[in-house]
């Protein structure tokens, strides 16, 4: 089935739409081009061999400071079929730019999508090309930096009061 | 006033933004809703959240596996071991050991989800009743649900935050006679949800509080990720525990309740509710049978050990993995990043099912009475500490 879809998407945007692809592991993953992820999940959902309905989650993720790379990994899965597949995708964003990564985004396929992108914008700076209201939603609209960033530095003080102490890993 | 999306200057005449919480006892928490309204009519419904957001993630990429199963915990502080369960799962599959856990530490596992289960759906149906103005379901709930949290104390030694499912095994075996008084209070519990029926679910002012209000049209459900509850009572049969057929639920004899418009259309707030009354009736049977496994096949002995199982070096090899499973609000998945080098996650991701759910709220609320929000509000049975983690 993995192959099938990967199939799909090469003959209906042409072979470079998938990058590469990854069946070994516990779940099938392709990693398809930035700029066409709207149309091809548009094209999952709809086609009658996968038709996957539902967005698990959706999730941003900061590849690490020696990659410069950040990613969006969305997990589908189809009710009425039950399958399920992973579709990545990898931004090259070198830590002194100015502007944010940029990936389409998917909310108009589906609605799931406006929120888990809100998160990853909120979370990790990642900006949805779009997206019909991308605020933060879980840290204050006023909050600087994206926490979840692997170079973030914890903040000294929000709104004039000092934040006590030192964050403090296990290390 | 500020922190609002509508900009108070371009209301129309008739118009007035309200504010909803976060500081009030029928927003389940932390919620804080910006309405605007027209006259009682709701136009437009905004959710503003975060005020419950403690860096789950941010916080797990900091701890190792065993470490951030009492961060899980906290998520939905209320089902704490249906979180555990989940997350054990995902980790124990990444490590490739999840075939070799015994089957008495399953059953024990399925058993406390299963009453933990019970236990936040009388929450959630107590609180809904009180939501709409019954307050005697809501002590009726309580009471029963106190039972159990003495029963889960017991096991663990926490009411609310477990810590009891561990990764490969468990924290203890159950103690001496849990499975008697667990039977005993099964026994004495069944008859109570029948008076419930008659107190809340067949009462005819509770029925017309409900019917036809917030109507969930299943295919809004599924683009929105709606799950649990909130899915089934849109009128389809989807719950993980029996598509995905994780831990020994595939053995059990269990049904799925779903919303059938009993009272007026189907994926109304009736329907959402009904079907969390009867999922509490199928979960007195999936947890009467573990019992009955626990006592006579898998009867406890002397040299069972469940920390036998617990990983020495717990690095699972370089991956990713999404797991999920049916926790009492819905599909909880874990996105794991393993980077194959250390014992702490790259990356957790939880995806929680109260966020999804929660999201659909300004569709469901767009033209309904502000006193009609309240109870669509409460039919969503979110929990705070998840939405925000």
């Amino acid at each position: 089935m993995n192959e099938k879809i990967s199939h799909l998407i090469k003959e209906s945007f042409g072979e470079q739409a998938v990058i590469s692809t990854d069946f070994s592991g516990l779940q099938g993953t392709i990693v398809v081009q930035t700029n066409l992820i709207a149309d091809i999940c548009l094209l999952l959902r709809n086609h009658p061999t996968c038709y996957f309905d539902y967005l698990s989650c959706l999730s941003g993720v900061d590849l690490g400071l020696e990659k410069n790379q950040f990613a969006v990994v969305y997990h589908l899965s189809s009710i009425t079929l039950g399958y399920q597949i992973v579709l990545k995708v990898i931004i090259d964003h070198p830590r002194d730019t100015p502007q944010l990564p940029i990936v389409p985004t998917v909310s108009q396929v589906w609605r799931t999508a406006d929120w888990h992108e809100r998160e990853a914008y909120d979370l990790l700076g990642i900006y949805f090309e779009g997206h019909p209201d991308l605020r933060r939603i879980l840290c204050p609209d006023d909050w600087e930096g994206y926490a979840l960033r692997k170079d973030y530095v914890a903040a000294e003080s929000y709104g004039g009061l000092k934040i006590n102490g030192e964050v403090k890993t296990n290390e | 006033m500020n922190n609002l999306k509508t900009d108070p200057n371009k209301l129309k005449n008739e118009e007035m933004i309200l504010n909803m919480g976060p500081q009030h006892p029928s927003m389940h928490g932390v919620l804080r809703l910006e309405l605007v309204t027209d006259g009682e009519t709701v136009k437009e419904c905004i959710p503003h959240i975060g005020y419950l957001h403690r860096c789950f993630e941010k916080h797990a990429e900091a701890l190792n596996y065993q470490q951030i199963i009492p961060f899980v915990d906290r998520m939905d502080y209320i089902s704490s071991m249906n979180n555990d369960h989940v997350f054990v799962m995902g980790v124990e599959k990444m490590l490739g050991i999840d075939q070799t856990i015994p089957k008495r530490v399953e059953y024990i596992r399925v058993l406390v989800c299963e009453l933990n289960r019970i236990a936040s759906h009388l929450i959630a149906i107590g609180t809904y009743g009180m939501d709409i103005g019954a307050v005697t379901p809501f002590f009726f709930c309580f009471k029963e649900r106190e039972h159990i949290l003495n029963l889960l104390e017991w096991a663990s030694g926490a009411r609310l935050l477990y810590n009891y499912i561990w990764i490969g095994g468990l924290f203890y075996d159950l103690p001496i006679g849990f499975e008697q008084r667990c039977s005993e209070f099964l026994t004495q519990f069944k008859p109570k949800m029948r008076e419930l029926d008659e107190l809340l679910t067949n009462n005819s002012i509770f029925i017309s509080r409900t019917q036809n209000i917030g109507v969930l049209p299943l295919d809004v459900a599924i683009n929105y990720g709606c799950s649990g509850p909130m899915l089934r009572g849109s009128g389809i049969n989807y719950d993980l525990r029996r598509i995905d057929g994780y831990s020994v639920y595939p053995e059990l004899d269990f049904e799925i309740p779903i919303g059938a418009g009993k009272m007026g259309t189907t994926g109304d707030c009736w329907d959402r509710f009904d079907v969390r009354v009867r999922e509490i009736s199928e979960s007195i049977k999936i947890a009467e049978q573990c019992i009955e496994r626990l006592t006579k096949e898998l009867k406890r002995s002397p040299e069972f050990d469940p920390r036998a199982k617990l990983p020495k070096k717990l690095i699972p090899k370089a991956q990713e993995f999404y797991c999920r499973g049916e926790m009492p609000k819905g599909e909880l998945g874990y996105y794991f990043i393993a980077d194959g080098k250390s014992d702490k996650p790259f990356r957790c991701k939880a995806r929680a099912a109260s966020f999804s759910n929660l999201s659909v709220l300004p569709e469901l609320a767009k033209g309904a009475m502000i006193a009609d929000l309240i109870a669509i509000l409460g039919s969503i049975d979110i929990v705070l500490g998840e939405v925000d983690r």
